[in-house]
């Protein structure tokens, strides 16, 4: 009896999950997809709770209560702050599953290793490897974009690095396969917690090679593999509801890592094998070229003479937190009658979708957000384009230059504009490491600073100069 | 094999293969609905697919709050911390984003920082 209503509040809350997702498709209907996700999970923990095997209460309680005293406010961090967030609850995500999976094993183990059959056995290396790895991965992956001091933000590469991690993978795989076949054997006292101990340093190795351009698709990656731990734990307590869940998320995340790549023409394997820093100082050698400067009074007053202006926003935005400047240039230049459009690129930032969220935070309206593949026709017509704290994503040489590490990457195409302002904090090379062609064209001036100081002095300019032309 | 083994193992044979249809299944529809999803959205997604994840909470409650050892409830209760502050987290942060996204110019009337 209560196994039936268990299953029914089960079936409805995959419902409420895939309507939550499906309402996610356009921006109006998304706050709704938040109400049934919550209706959803709220269902599905209440028919759990009541289930009679449930007989202990006060630690549950109190696990739930610690978790709303940590979510809370990790739910009220800055928006730019937002990928480390992500990161760091696909580390709690790969957490709870790798620690169920030892649980139910160690379980089994004492009380019915007749429980252990290969099938679960399997489904529980597969859980404790993914989420273990996900745990340590996405640690460092929120360590790396939180900027912690003790580990590397550059890509770390060292000799024989894929062989190393393969090599590890392979002794863990083994391990595992050995458990599946013989769980109860007398070493496996021993290989089980060998196989959690290769879990969580693979998740360590897999990251350190990878550098901030690639952690858009690396947290879709990581994402990812939270929710397929998610349905190997469904496997392993025969929980549909977990299978379906989990699925979704796995879904997801695949699709996000899928886009990401091709949004920088590159494979899976070329983001997590690749070490993408590897190329940069190679390049830097070469003939010195010279940027042209401008002063913020002459852009000013070039801004004002457009019809259409195109704001390219990039990483460099959310670093300096001058999305808020940026809304005011842009009721500046509204206020004149001019377009402004904002070009969006679907790497740029550190997650997917990054740049939409810091910008609507400013309060522009996302219908004038424009995807790549939407502004790039209007280009040729647009008069000037603002290039804010973005680099690799305007980079002509990723059309042209074959040798280069982002060569048949899709961009936004700044260089058609007739004339290019782009800000940039310093004269070093973009996170790629590469030399961007752009900077030195013929239509292009460079105006020097931190996005948030040159926007405003722009939005000075054009506020309190008005009378000028 | 003893009787008891092949019980064992007969039992939720059957079973696997409901698990895999499903799964198989609801990864197609998790691929079919994810398409449709907004560009402008894959940030707040993220985090909702993150708070939708943390259903691993069911597992945790179950392996918290049973008739098990000390010590297997207490990896059980790690476990339910950590989900629980996934789902509040991830609930709470994507909806506060969403707020955000606005379709006309118009100035928002208060939560303006």
């Amino acid at each position: 009896m209560t196994h039936g209503i268990v299953q029914l509040a089960y079936i409805v809350a995959t419902a409420l999950f895939v309507f939550a997702l499906h309402w996610m498709n356009t921006p109006t209907t998304a706050r709704r997809g938040v109400y049934a996700g919550v209706a959803g999970m709220a269902l599905a923990v209440l028919a759990t709770w009541a289930q009679p095997e449930v007989v202990h209460h006060g630690w549950i309680v109190l696990a739930i209560l610690a978790g709303f005293a940590v979510g809370v406010p990790l739910s009220l961090v800055p928006l730019t702050a937002v990928p480390q967030r992500t990161a760091l609850s696909h580390a709690f995500g790969g957490l709870a599953a790798g620690l169920v999976g030892t649980a139910k094993y160690y379980l089994w183990l004492g009380e019915g290793p007749e429980n252990l059959t290969p099938f679960r056995m399997t489904a529980i290396i597969v859980e404790i490897l993914l989420g273990y790895l996900t745990f340590t991965g996405s640690l460092m992956a929120a360590g790396k974009l939180q900027e912690v001091k003790w580990i590397p933000q550059r890509p770390v590469t060292y000799p024989l690095q894929n062989v190393t991690n393969l090599a590890l993978l392979g002794v863990a795989a083994v391990a595992g396969v050995g458990l599946v076949l013989q769980p109860t054997a007398p070493w496996a006292a021993i290989a089980f917690p060998a196989i959690i101990v290769l879990s969580l340093l693979f998740g360590v190795l897999l990251i350190i090679p990878i550098g901030g351009a690639d952690m858009p698709t690396v947290i879709a990656i990581l994402n990812s593999y939270a929710g397929l731990s998610a349905v190997a734990m469904g496997f392993v307590l025969d929980n549909k509801l977990l299978i379906t869940a989990g699925a979704l998320d796995g879904s997801s995340g695949l699709i996000l890592a899928i886009i990401m790549c091709k949004a920088m023409n590159r494979s899976f394997a070329n983001v997590l094998f690749g070490a993408f820093g590897q190329v940069q100082q190679i390049k830097a050698g070469g003939e010195e070229k010279v940027y042209k400067a401008e002063t913020f009074e002459g852009a000013a007053q070039v801004l004002e003479q457009a019809n259409l202006v195109v704001i390219i926003p990039g990483y460099g935005m959310a670093v300096a937190q001058a999305q808020h400047k940026v809304r005011e240039l842009y009721d500046q230049l509204k206020k004149r009658g001019i377009t402004v459009k904002f070009a969006i690129h679907p790497v740029a930032g550190r997650m997917p979708g990054h740049m939409n969220v810091l910008l609507a935070e400013a309060d522009i309206p996302y219908t004038d957000l424009v995807e790549m593949d939407e502004i790039n026709p209007d280009m040729p017509q647009c008069d000037v384009a603002l290039v804010v704290g973005a680099n690799d994503v305007v980079n002509p040489a990723a059309r042209t230059e074959k040798t280069s590490p982002i060569y048949g990457m899709p961009i936004i195409d700044a260089d058609r504009a007739r004339t290019v302002f782009a800000i940039k904090r310093s004269k070093s090379p973009g996170f790629a490491g590469i030399d961007n062609e752009l900077y030195f064209s013929d239509k292009t001036w460079m105006l020097f600073g931190d996005a948030k100081n040159v926007i405003g002095e722009l939005v000075k300019q054009l506020s309190g100069g008005s009378g000028m032309h | 094999m003893t009787p008891h083994e092949a019980a064992a193992a007969a039992a939720p044979a059957a079973d696997i293969w409901s698990q895999l249809f499903v799964f198989v299944l609801a990864s197609f529809i998790g691929l079919g609905v994810i398409r449709r999803v907004s560009r402008l959205l894959y940030t707040p997604l993220m985090s909702i697919t993150n708070a939708i994840s943390a259903i691993a909470v069911v597992g945790s409650i179950i392996v918290t709050g049973a008739d098990y050892p000390p010590t297997i409830r207490l990896l059980g209760a790690v476990a339910l911390f950590a989900s629980m502050t996934n789902i509040v987290s991830g609930f709470l942060i994507t909806d506060r984003m969403l707020k955000m996204f606005k379709s006309d110019g118009k100035p928002s009337e208060g939560g303006h920082k």
